[in-house]
């Protein structure tokens, strides 16, 4: 199959971390052209035509995420790059500012651009420090330039962009945990409304979008969004970043045109080259840890017999039953040797982790989940603990500020609706689970 | 929850250098007027990078720089993981655990660096070296097993990579990353 590389198209160019290479493979030239040649609107109007949905995971569309900001006068603009990548599975952001820390630089200034921001800021997970170090070295390089600052290629338009690290904290990836953080609080996620796009950080308008969102902003203003539209099927548009790990031979970051099957990203020469270590496939979870698993057999293909595809649409077809969600990107495989009922105990973990603890059904319901997941993966499960878990799931999901609880429970409903059996056989086979794994299962439950 | 430590209460002195206080400025710099707490998290990250790890008497001296309460600081620095709220070794090693580094192997390395080093999880060397913490999920998801030491990621790690690292640390022959 054909596959354009938008994002990652100069990864290959030796040096393309400096801005003298950046530049001269076009970098900046886009920015040029909507300082130069659009105005503000035409740049919003061209994100609303490629179709961009958020890249973080929720995947809603960021043309219209932008048209919501709120535009009072007298009173100043942000936009903040969402870069606390911490949804287990995901580390596409992490790739794209160590290798081309200019293509964000200049989706930055441009955005900020197209929503009258005159300061920016790029809130980066405290791990990735290392990336902080690079960052603020090509900001440096740019502002060197003339691409920041006052007055930027003589348009009239000021900007200035800082960076700035987390503390260690999953829930900073929620937006308005996020901004708790940026303001130096603890991350606890706000109500909404009001949402960001009316009171956002320090209670001024603000836009919120994660890296790869913002990066593909430049390929968008350069090409036209109808270019980037073109590429991708129905409302999954252009390119996205898969970061793809587990057991494959092959894991790593790829972008894919969105509409590649899944098949072919799995088992592909070009791609992670199938199982490792000649194993077979028992399940996967195709868009990081907080979206539904799939078994084998739903992975590839869908509940219809037809072939699913990297697309929003097509990772979620079947609903909860016996589809996903594309999410973040973040595509973990699971081979035959693989316990569910230990990955769903350790996803579990990370959740009662990280839960902020401000809303009491996520804060008691994660930890309760963990002890009843460890019980049952421990051999110290009854039968009645895997209803104990579902009934736990439902006082969770939709009781809470932020999707955090949500993220934790809906793991663990898809776990037990397809593993149940090899849930069941923990209970039953307490020792035999010590020693050896359930293995694959053969039988589709029944939807 | 984050975090289930609690601060412990030391009344040692604490001293800032002056490239310390300097860094902290520039850090506050970097936002508007006023809006100086936004530095919190970066003051922390710098205290620790020199100090070793977060005192009272440090996020006491932090709060006085930013000109807000202690009670500000405490409650930030015991939210974010990343703070050591008590002395830990000069390196400490924070292995993630989360389920697609444990599908390669994290379980199996944390054992074979804590039975190396002799020591559990949450435990520092006799000498003050190491100290062994597992991490949620670090970001390197399709590069594990892997641990991050001083903001420097160590990845694709097996049972003789680790020992190695170990060795190395011991020399002294790796450098910190970022801070």
């Amino acid at each position: 199959m054909n596959n354009r590389k938008l994002l990652l198209e100069h990864l290959e160019v030796p040096g393309i971390e400096g801005i003298d290479v950046y530049v001269k493979h076009g970098g900046y030239n886009t920015l040029e052209k909507a300082l130069k040649k659009m105005s503000p609107e035409e740049v919003v109007e061209e994100v609303k035509k490629s179709g961009l949905r958020g890249r973080g995971g929720a995947g809603f569309p960021t043309g219209m995420k932008w048209s919501f900001l709120a535009k009072p006068e007298g009173i100043p603009r942000y936009l903040v790059c969402n870069a606390d990548e911490s949804e287990p599975g995901t580390f596409k952001d992490r790739f794209l500012m160590e290798k081309i820390p200019h293509l964000l630089v200049e989706a930055m200034v441009l955005s900020s651009y197209a929503l009258g921001a005159n300061t920016s800021y790029i809130y980066i997970r405290g791990e990735y420090m290392y990336l902080l170090e690079i960052l603020e070295k090509a900001i440096q390089e740019a502002y060197a330039k003339g691409f920041l600052g006052k007055n930027i290629m003589g348009s009239g338009f000021d900007h200035d962009l800082v960076v700035t690290p987390g503390g260690g904290a999953y829930i900073c990836g929620e937006e308005t945990a996020l901004l708790e953080s940026l303001e130096g609080k603890r991350g606890n996620p706000r109500i909404k409304p009001p949402f960001p796009a009316v009171k956002g950080l320090w209670g001024c308008p603000t836009v919120v979008n994660n890296v790869e969102t913002i990066a593909a902003v430049v390929s968008i203003v350069r090409d036209g969004g109808e270019a980037y539209a073109a590429i991708g099927i129905g409302k999954s548009t252009g390119t996205k970043l898969i970061s793809a790990c587990g057991n494959l031979v092959r894991p790593g970051v790829y972008e894919i045109e969105l509409g590649m099957t899944v098949e072919e990203f799995i088992y592909g020469d070009d791609y992670c080259r199938g199982i490792a270590n000649g194993k077979k496939l028992k399940a996967c979870v195709p868009g990081g840890s907080s979206v539904p698993i799939l078994p084998h057999y739903l992975v590839t293909k869908t509940a219809a017999g037809e072939d699913r595809l990297m697309t929003y649409e097509s990772l979620a077809d079947g609903g909860f039953k016996t589809g996903s969600m594309l999410g973040s990107g973040g595509f973990i495989v699971f081979d035959e040797d693989q316990c569910i009922v230990r990955n769903t105990w350790n996803f579990t973990r990370f959740y009662a982790h990280e839960s902020c603890g401000q809303c009491s059904p996520c804060r008691e319901g994660t930890g309760w989940m963990e002890k009843v997941l460890h019980r049952l993966e421990t051999g110290k499960g009854q039968l009645h603990d895997i209803d104990l878990l579902a009934d736990i799931n439902k006082k969770i999901e939709g009781n809470t500020i932020c999707p955090l609880g949500d993220a934790a429970a809906w793991p663990v409903a898809a776990a037990i609706h397809h593993f149940r059996e090899e849930f069941e056989w923990h209970v039953t086979h307490p020792e035999e689970a010590q020693t050896r794994n359930y293995g694959l299962i053969q039988q589709p439950v029944v939807a | 929850m984050s975090h289930t430590t609690q601060p412990i209460r030391t009344t040692e002195p604490v001293n800032f250098s002056e490239a310390l206080l300097g860094k902290m400025d520039r850090a506050i710099q970097q936002f508007p007027e006023g809006k100086q707490k936004s530095a919190i998290l970066t003051l922390l990250h710098l205290a620790q990078a020199e100090l070793g790890w977060i005192s009272v008497p440090t996020m006491d001296k932090i709060a006085e720089i930013l000109h807000i309460q202690a009670i500000e600081v405490y409650e930030v620095a015991t939210f974010y993981t990343m703070f050591h709220l008590e002395p830990v070794g000069k390196y400490v090693f924070e292995v993630c655990r989360t389920g697609p580094c444990m599908l390669v192997g994290s379980d199996q390395l944390i054992e074979h660096i804590g039975q190396r080093l002799n020591i559990g999880v949450g435990e520092t060397t006799e000498d003050g070296l190491f100290t062994l913490k597992t991490a949620e999920c670090l970001g390197g998801c399709g590069y594990g097993p892997l641990l991050q030491c001083r903001h420097r990621f160590h990845e694709h790690l097996t049972p003789e990579k680790v020992d190695a690292l170990i060795e190395q640390y011991r020399q002294g022959t790796i450098e910190p990353g970022a801070l």
